[in-house]
């Protein structure tokens, strides 16, 4: 079953193409890891697919429905750029309000759990504006997991983790693909994504270059798919 | 008959579900507006701005000109509903701007809310915070201006209940459509003021009468339907406008 797809997609920023007719599918339950260097794309694309924008041309569907539906926004979690949580709110309110917000039977309940899970439980209480951004990027993943997503669209999610933070995130991330949600993140981090990913798509200038599943070449080398399928 | 039971029972089972979706929404809402009053108290960043704006202006305008009693009757709705507009745009500036840093706007349009339900919750926590500024602002014109504007409450507190809602919801929408612009400080009340000429001219023709003791008479009657209608209309276009604001 095809749980996210683009058919045709263009986005332009004024007359400059952003995205040029990007065709891609994923299937339920894999991990695509969409790659490529600064300004190819990757943003761009993860914000239509969450629905935070409208394509040009083309369309877009999560589960063959539009993203903006609300259905299947509840479907959807999405860590951006920015921590998307209020530094005015402890963390345990943050997750409470969007527990609340998504409907969830026991908010409270959620975010105790999600705050033990990403191990935050000893500052729950703390203000956001007064963390680390380490501890800000967990809060984020959190808020990203907090309502059972079917599909998680994660842009950069390793930014600012260290190596302990990121290997909870992998485990987190293997869990989820282990109970059938699909996952499609956008990394610099070529390494630690490819470990996770059963496909690979590259970005170059706006258009696919390269979308297929990831080989073992790719898991030994990070490098690898620049180098073979370049970026033209 | 079973077939029929299931065309009677489909409208029933329709309007419950709007029902339902009605009440989520707002309960969503409220939950929007709380988070906002709750981030309010904590950093006292507009509230704070707005009050001493109000204060200070109602303060000066005393001193300079000092008005009669007979000048005062003319324009204390007037001038009443400057200050309130000017201090109310400060609250409303921060309406979407409050969720710029971490990209929060994002995890707001990405929840399972209707951007109407999103929009309805801001322009609440927009109404109460701005109302507190006005009834602090009577209390300071009251004892500087010495003026019983009280002897009307009721119908005051009706007049400044409209006069409020047309300001916040016209204010939360430009709000929201001026997010992503760097000059939104400038650009708000120039976009609002201009909107909001019919809503201003029926609440200070109507405070003016009730804050100089008068009921309200037959022939300020349509400026109240017109303060209703404001309300109702521009409510109703900001709740449909609101997803093309949002998300384009």
């Amino acid at each position: 079953m095809t749980a996210v797809a683009a058919e045709g997609v263009w986005k332009f920023y004024g007359d400059f193409p952003a995205l040029r007719d990007i065709v891609l599918e994923t299937e339920a339950g894999s991990c695509l890891a969409l790659i490529g260097r600064n300004g190819a794309g990757k943003t761009t694309l993860l914000r239509i697919l969450a629905g935070f924008n409208r394509p040009g041309r083309g369309r877009v569907s999560i589960f063959g429905k539009e993203p903006r539906d609300t259905a299947t926004r509840a479907r959807i979690g999405f860590i951006g750029h920015g921590i998307s949580v209020y530094d005015e709110l402890s963390a345990f309110e943050n997750l409470c309000l969007f527990g609340r917000l998504y409907n969830l039977a026991d908010p409270a309940k959620a975010a105790l759990e999600w705050l033990a899970r990403t191990g935050l439980e000893r500052v729950k209480d703390g203000l956001v504006r007064e963390f680390s951004r380490g501890m800000r990027q967990r809060l984020a993943v959190a808020r990203a997991f907090l309502h059972g997503p079917s599909v998680l669209l994660l842009d950069e999610p390793f930014t600012a983790l260290d190596d302990r933070a990121i290997a909870m995130l992998q485990t987190l991330l293997r869990d989820a693909l282990a109970t059938g949600c699909t996952i499609v993140m956008s990394t610099h981090q070529l390494r630690e994504a490819l470990e996770l990913a059963t496909h690979v798509a590259l970005l170059n200038r706006g258009r696919v270059v390269f979308h297929g599943e990831r080989t073992a070449e790719m898991a030994a080398d990070p490098g690898y798919v620049y180098a073979r399928y370049g970026e033209g | 008959m079973g077939a029929l039971a299931t065309s009677r029972d489909a409208p029933a089972t329709g309007r419950a579900a709007a029902a339902g979706g009605f009440v989520a929404g707002m309960r969503q809402s409220l939950f929007v507006a709380a988070k906002d009053l709750r981030a309010e108290i904590r950093t006292k960043e507009a509230i704070n701005a707005s009050l001493a704006f109000a204060v200070v202006i109602l303060l000066l305008f005393s001193f300079a000109f000092d008005p009669s009693e007979d000048q005062l009757r003319v324009l204390s709705g007037g001038l009443l509903w400057i200050v309130f507009a000017f201090a109310g745009t400060l609250v409303l500036n921060r309406s979407f701007a409050r969720e710029l840093p971490n990209d929060c706007l994002d995890a707001l349009v990405a929840a399972p809310v209707p951007c109407s339900a999103l929009f309805l919750g801001k322009a609440l926590a927009n109404f109460v915070l701005v109302l507190a500024v006005e009834l602090v602002s009577l209390l300071v014109f009251g004892i500087f201006y010495n003026v019983r504007w009280y002897l009307q409450f009721w119908p005051l507190l009706l007049v400044l209940v409209l006069g409020t809602w047309g300001l916040t919801v016209i204010g939360t929408i430009f709000s929201a459509l001026t997010v992503n612009i760097r000059l939104r400080e400038l650009m708000l009340p120039l976009l609002v003021y201009p909107m909001l000429i019919p809503a201003l001219m029926a609440a200070m023709q109507l405070s003016t009468q009730l804050v100089n003791g008068q009921p309200l008479s037959a022939d300020v009657a349509v400026w109240l339907k017109m303060l209703v209608g404001f309300d109702v209309i521009y409510t109703a276009l900001s709740l449909v406008l609101v997803d093309t604001v949002l998300v384009g």
